[in-house]
């Protein structure tokens, strides 16, 4: 059964997208992530223009964060006092983040700059993520990112507006969390992606707060991060599609469900191999893609009138 | 019109107006001679479409073997060339074209080759290959080729310029019949379908049609509203993430 999604101008097959929303949803609930920087290269895979599928991605963001965030919040796991602060960070580098995306869509070089910061971050966490997993497998114990957080000790230290974060059990920089919200709200814009990959390893190693607080606090600011990023795209650029984001959250909020239960029954670091694997499959498949010589050299883009 | 008078710019006035009379009686005389319409002068493009075909019939006068040409609103088109930059392909040079048609079809009862002179093929923009589009001045000739070149093909490839001819079918001496496809992906806008008659190498009688090509229902609200009111589409769709998030909370909490 077909749908015309009425942004994207095309059709496309209701249960791809359905099944779709619901694998990612299913890798998500497994692996505790966004599974945004999953869906919007499967979308731009399947043929969904990338400005339409990174704007639409942050609105499917914003419903699947609420459903987390709530989750995370009756087990009373959520920094408040973090999150506002990384929000302030967040809200500015994600609006400069949609006027950079509309920039470079003027210019033609947004499929570009998507496709390189999908490359270098899903290269970089996947083989952090592979690295320490397989190290914690082989020791059989874990000690997550103990050499990393002494190393930033010290500069951490020397920051000026130290601000006290009472769940989080820190005393440190409010310009540390801003900073990390800023990065990752800048790069949620232009990859359409939540940003919990990049998130939730800043706030373990950088800011050392606790790993049980650390998902509910992200989410909860990807909220709003995703909804500030879902306004601005509707408004600079109108490539929000609400029909394809209905149809990702439907499928989504199933799968995560099942991939919730699936992940319980394995061992942690088992799953951690496997979204380190994941991570870097995709990765390798956006790299060949830029690195293998195009079908044809030239492209086209309609830029004015016909509508 | 002015008053008639002794000057001789009225007299000119008056043989331009005999002028323009002539060519309209013959223009009516010539349009006699080929009759044709479509199935549909409105596509619809609603929540379920994947493209359709509209029936083009008509008939002609006398001999002579009809050309179809469908025009799609024009447009500006970007075309980008990719060059290798440190083994990446990177979006280098650049050409905007304007005139663009966003579609073109052509059907024919026979090739066209063999019924119109070339001349006339270049003049009409009949076929793929005559097609013009302006560039900006002072482009180099092979370059602007290859852009040229390159924005047909890509046309070709989303199906929205049609690659071969299509068949204007005969029945019997007069009647004749065509069907026009546009696929999922068809631009909206007006479309003009142009009939030609062609008799001894040379365009004889044309007529035009108009076909609009339009969203309709829901799609096409969404669709205007994401335009037109921007920032409500936002702020609307941020509310619906909100409750959708919210409710599929509410109803795994219990399963």
């Amino acid at each position: 059964m077909q749908i015309y999604l009425p942004i994207a101008e095309m059709s496309l097959n209701v249960f791809l997208l359905l099944g779709l929303g619901g694998l990612v949803g299913f890798l998500s609930g497994m692996f505790g992530v966004g599974g945004g920087f999953l869906m919007t290269p499967l979308l731009i895979f399947i043929g969904v223009p990338p400005a339409v599928a990174v704007a639409t991605q942050a609105n499917h963001i914003v419903a699947s964060s609420v459903s987390g965030v709530l989750a995370h919040w009756s087990r009373d796991n959520v920094d408040f006092k973090m999150g506002l602060v990384l929000l302030i960070g967040g809200l500015i580098g994600s609006t400069i983040g949609v006027i950079l995306f509309s920039l470079l869509r003027s210019v033609g070089q947004i499929d570009l700059v998507i496709g390189l910061t999908y490359v270098l971050f899903l290269g970089l966490v996947g083989a952090l993520m592979l690295f320490e997993s397989v190290r914690a497998l082989l020791r059989r114990r874990r000690r997550p990112g103990a050499p990393r957080k002494l190393h930033q000790h010290t500069w951490v230290h020397g920051l000026p507006l130290k601000m006290r974060f009472r769940k989080s059990r820190l005393y440190i920089s409010a310009l540390l969390p801003i900073g990390v919200g800023f990065i990752v709200g800048m790069l949620a814009a232009i990859m359409g992606t939540g940003g919990a990959f990049l998130m939730v390893p800043a706030m373990i190693y950088l800011l050392g707060m606790p790993t049980a607080i650390v998902i509910g606090t992200s989410l909860f600011q990807i909220i709003f991060v995703a909804a500030n990023v879902t306004f601005l795209q509707a408004v600079e650029n109108q490539t929000v599609d609400v029909v394809l984001a209905l149809l990702l959250v439907i499928g989504g909020v199933i799968g995560a469900q099942i991939g919730g239960r699936t992940g319980a029954r394995l061992p942690a670091e088992h799953l951690r191999i496997l979204l380190a694997l994941l991570v870097l499959v995709v990765c390798g498949r956006l790299a060949y893609e830029m690195t293998a010589p195009p079908g044809d050299l030239y492209s086209i883009a309609t830029t004015e009138g016909g509508l | 019109m002015s008053s008639p008078g002794a000057t001789p710019g009225s007299t000119l006035a008056r043989l331009a107006t005999a002028w323009l009379i002539l060519i309209a009686v013959t223009a009516e005389a010539r349009s006699q001679t080929l009759v044709a319409d479509l199935s549909s002068h409105l596509i619809a493009i609603t929540a379920g479409f994947t493209g359709t075909e509209v029936l083009l019939f008509g008939a002609t006068e006398g001999e002579g073997e009809v050309i179809v040409v469908v025009r799609g609103p024009e447009s500006e088109v970007t075309v980008r060339r990719k060059r290798r930059t440190l083994g990446i392909w990177v979006n280098r040079g650049s050409i905007t074209f304007e005139g663009v048609p966003s579609f073109y079809a052509v059907a024919s009862s026979r090739p066209l080759a063999e019924i119109v002179q070339p001349e006339v093929l270049s003049r009409q923009q009949i076929g793929v290959d005559n097609l013009q589009f302006q560039a900006p001045e002072g482009i180099r000739e092979s370059r602007l080729k290859k852009y040229h070149d390159a924005l047909i093909r890509n046309k070709q490839r989303a199906g929205l310029f049609s690659g071969e001819v299509g068949q204007v079918t005969f029945l019997g001496e007069r009647l004749f019949r065509t069907e026009i496809y546009f696929p999922a992906n068809v631009p909206t806008g007006s479309y003009l379908v142009e009939v030609l008659l062609v008799r001894d190498g040379e365009v004889v009688s044309a007529q035009t049609s108009p076909l609009i090509i339009s969203k309709i229902g829901i799609g096409a609200e969404i669709f205007d509203f994401a335009h037109n009111r921007a920032a409500l589409y936002g702020v609307l769709a941020i509310i619906g993430a909100l409750m959708a998030g919210w409710s599929a909370h509410l109803v795994f909490r219990r399963v």
